[in-house]
């Protein structure tokens, strides 16, 4: 039984104190009213005894029964509503709460039954609301991926900047397209340049995009509809690209309408156009001005041997410098065909596809279509052509298809080989050869395929892609081929090609957070750990004493910004130590002598890093040991890491003082992270950079929420104090 | 006296037309190589008249007839421009530098001695 409530007590004793004075003060007054024979009667020894003992019994069970009674009200009346009150206050917190269960009086009862109608109401609303929540958040992560999604297919590039000039979203082919514009593209692979939280001023110069955007939101302003602006730049690798600035409208700017929150900029690399366009003219000009010297003189010589009483040696003279321009002219045209037809493309838009794939399509096209096998042999496996696949497979499904119908073709072989700067197709059959002006016939009949027909020759196919197509006679082996020059795709095109399809796995090319991140005028100390942009590496290295002149073979490194880690945009990168890999070491690292002999050396790689890691947080395990490889190269190198530094193994210390190891292997197995490719300095950055975003949100639970409070945290721990 | 006439072009096989054309015209014919040695052979021989190409090594055409026309001295001379380039943007740049006149190659030749012999009738 619980203890007697206190209010009750006082209650009580305050009644019984009431009672007991009441009672004495009525015997006090009866008393004063009694004769003295009377008091004399009363006063006599053994009535008077009982008479109080009974009297003081009374009292007793008076007092208990109003004990009685006043618990009973006050259970009922007080004590009720108190358990009510706090069973409410149960209600009012929890997510999913029992329902009340009614006692006490019937009003009470009644009370209990409307808050539990109320409690009821307020859950059926909170689900509501979380569920429209859920789903409309659902939509805009949907409508989020949709625009990311169609961003990574599109083919020109796009990248997207709030007005900052950071980065939110770009897509692959942007990517490429800076790696174009890196300095050191080999190294880091233009990361350095087109990454999610990057400044876009380290591509284009700040002014030049300032003025822009103040142009258009002069247009804005004035009420134009579709307020763009353009300009071309040149980048510092000498590039020149053509841009594209749209704005992306602040919806919440309200009725200015001048209120942008970002900007879209389409990048188009026109240094190719332009320096197929400078050869053009250049090849014009050799036309016109290199043909009226060359006229000029000739006519002029014409003209002085039209005189009659020439003498025979200027006649000879004259003859000469005839001779001589007609020759000079003839060589003139002879190098324009040729440098026309190398390196004037044909202006019909061809796309790269690799040889292997359109043979492919090719074969089974042909075999579906004619019902005949169709083999293929001699396929150059490297080799990409620069096509319009769709028509291409048209013509030789066509050529396949009349070889079927009019020559009873059996066998069908395709082939495809480099010639020198082109590539050449075979179309193969053996048995009867066909004459020439059949072919011509072919060539020139607009295609049909069944009952379809296209208005396209087979002829009209090959000058699109500035080819040549003819039929040619094997008589040793019985067989007769089509052969189709197509051209091939450059370099250049065949990597950025190769690199589009191995893109297998979803970027993260975008972050639309970034909107609401303002340029922070506070310093790195001051901002919170989570809208820090970190970049967390690793290094391998010769051996483990830098000041013995050990030196770095291999660095890592990865991003993680506004709390996400960007996989795609890592760096990695062998070194070349310029000094033997001690052998002890290389069980550990896995890099050889022979792994680093090709790589460049330390004063390449280090600016290419910094460059990589510029504007953030340089995070490591085991920092100091890497830092101090970074710091001994700031002479030879020139490159000065000033960011602030964060070491994890002191951050794991900070959240989990009483774990035995900081081991990176020992943290990721507490943090259940699965270790892939340790002990390559990627690898090991990207489980470090896994183990910081975990750590981040045990930091801030700990009340440790700004990258300097981190820091002096970091200091404070034990392993701070102990020298490496 | 027979009239003087520089020919200043860089290619020897138009030189060596125009100076056997000018000879049999009657003048005194002289040959510039470059724009500098045109220049030279104008302060230098003082010809009545330059046959001037547009291109050449050195000096451009449009550089010598500047700096004749900026010259006091040489004020009198008469040039006819002798270019390739047949843009009109050309021909106003030539005249507007101050060539007296403008053909584009190629010539005839009559029309060539027939202009001389204008130009050089029109001097007072």
């Amino acid at each position: 039984m619980k203890a007697p409530e206190r209010r009750l007590v006082l209650a009580l004793a305050a009644a019984g104190l009431a009672l007991a004075a009441w009672t004495g003060l009525s015997l006090a007054l009866v008393w004063a009213g009694l004769a003295p024979d009377e008091r004399q009667a009363l006063g006599a020894d053994g009535p008077r005894l009982a008479w109080l003992g009974w009297l003081a019994a009374g009292w007793a069970a008076a007092v208990a029964g109003l004990g009685w009674g006043l618990q009973r009200l006050f259970g009922r009346y007080v004590g009720a509503p108190a358990r009510l009150q706090e069973e409410v206050r149960v209600l009012l917190a929890a997510s999913a709460p029992q329902p009340l269960a009614p006692h006490g009086s019937a009003e009470l009862r009644g009370l209990a039954g409307a808050i539990n109608e109320l409690a009821d109401q307020r859950d059926r609303l909170r689900q509501d609301m979380a569920r429209q929540v859920e789903q409309a958040s659902r939509g805009v992560q949907q409508e989020k991926n949709r625009l990311a999604a169609l961003m990574a297919e599109l083919t020109q590039s796009v990248v997207v900047c709030n007005l900052d000039g950071r980065i939110l979203l770009y897509n692959s082919r942007a990517r490429l397209q800076f790696r174009a514009l890196s300095q050191a593209p080999a190294l880091a692979d233009g990361a350095e340049l087109m990454g999610i939280g990057r400044s876009i001023y380290a591509v284009f110069d700040r002014q030049l995009v300032a003025h822009a955007l103040e142009s258009m939101q002069q247009r804005l302003r004035r009420g134009a509809g579709r307020p763009s602006a353009q300009f071309v730049t040149t980048t510092r690798a000498g590039q020149l690209i053509r841009v594209q600035m749209a704005p992306v409208r602040d919806l919440d700017a309200g009725e200015a309408g001048a209120g942008i929150s970002g900007f879209v900029l389409m990048l188009d690399n026109v240094t190719q156009n332009f320096q197929e366009e400078s050869l053009r003219d250049q090849l014009l000009h050799g036309l016109t001005e290199g043909s009226r010297s060359s006229l000029a003189n000739m006519q002029a010589a014409a003209d002085m041997l039209g005189y009659a009483d020439l003498e025979p040696e200027m006649h000879e003279r004259f003859l000469g410098v005839v001779r001589e321009e007609v020759a000079a002219m003839s060589g003139r045209i002879t190098e324009l065909v040729q440098r026309s037809t190398q390196g004037l493309k044909t202006r019909w838009p061809l796309e790269e596809m690799l040889g292997a794939d359109f043979m492919t399509a090719a074969q089974r096209q042909i075999e579906s279509h004619c019902r005949r096998a169709v083999t293929v042999e001699g396929l150059d496996a490297g080799l990409w052509l620069k096509v319009e696949s769709f028509t291409l497979l048209q013509v030789l499904t066509y050529l396949a298809g009349r070889l079927v119908d009019e020559f009873e073709v059996k066998f069908l072989q395709l082939r495809l080989q480099r010639a020198g700067q082109r590539a050449q197709l075979d179309l193969i059959w053996s048995g009867q050869a066909m004459s020439t002006e059949t072919v011509m016939v072919w060539e020139m009949d607009p295609m049909r395929f069944g009952s379809q027909s296209t208005p396209l020759t087979v002829r009209d196919v090959v000058e699109r892609h500035g080819g040549e197509m003819w039929f040619e006679r094997d008589r040793v082996r019985h067989r007769a081929f089509f052969r189709f020059l197509l051209p091939l795709a450059s370099e250049q095109e065949q990597l950025e090609a190769a690199q589009i399809m191995q893109n297998d796995s979803r970027p993260e090319y975008y972050d639309f957070d970034l909107f609401q991140a303002g340029e922070q005028a506070s310093e790195l100390d001051d901002r919170l750990l989570s809208s820090l942009s970190f970049t967390v590496f690793d290094t391998e290295t010769t051996g483990l004493n830098p000041s013995e002149g050990d030196q770095i073979i291999q660095i890592g490194a990865t991003r993680i910004v506004n709390g996400r880690l960007l996989r795609q945009e890592s760096f990695e990168q062998l070194v070349n130590p310029g000094r033997l890999i001690s052998p002890a070491s290389i069980p550990i690292h896995g890099i050889t002598q022979e792994m680093v002999a090709g790589q460049p050396g330390i004063e390449a790689v280090l600016p290419a890093f910094h460059a990589f890691a510029q504007d953030s947080v340089l995070v490591a395990h085991n920092a100091a040991f890497d830092m101090k490889f970074l710091q001994l190269q700031e002479a030879a190198t020139g490159v000065a890491f000033h960011q602030p530094v964060l070491d994890t193994l002191l951050l794991s210390a900070v959240v989990h003082p009483n774990q035995e190891s900081h081991r990176l292997e020992a943290i990721a197995e507490r943090f259940n992270i699965t270790v892939l490719g340790r002990h390559t300095a990627l690898g090991d950055a990207l489980v470090t950079a896994e183990v910081l975003l975990r750590l981040l949100p045990l930091l801030q639970a700990q009340g440790i929420h700004t990258l300097r409070q981190a820091r002096e945290a970091a200091q404070a721990t034990y392993y701070a104090r102990i020298q490496y | 006296m027979s009239r003087k006439i520089l020919v200043a072009d860089d290619e020897p096989n138009i030189v060596i037309s125009l100076e056997y054309l000018l000879k049999r015209e009657g003048y005194t014919v002289l040959v510039a190589r470059d724009g500098q040695e045109a220049l030279d052979a104008i302060a230098r021989d003082r010809p009545d008249l330059v046959l001037l190409d547009v291109m050449m090594p050195k000096k451009s055409g449009f550089e010598v007839c500047q700096a004749v026309r900026a010259d006091e001295a040489l004020q009198a001379t008469k040039i006819l421009m002798l270019t390739a380039k047949g843009r009109e943007t050309d021909l106003a740049k030539g005249l507007a530098l101050g060539a007296d006149a403008y053909m584009t190659k190629p010539f005839s030749t009559r029309e060539l001695a027939q202009k001389v012999a204008d130009m050089l009738a029109a001097q007072p």
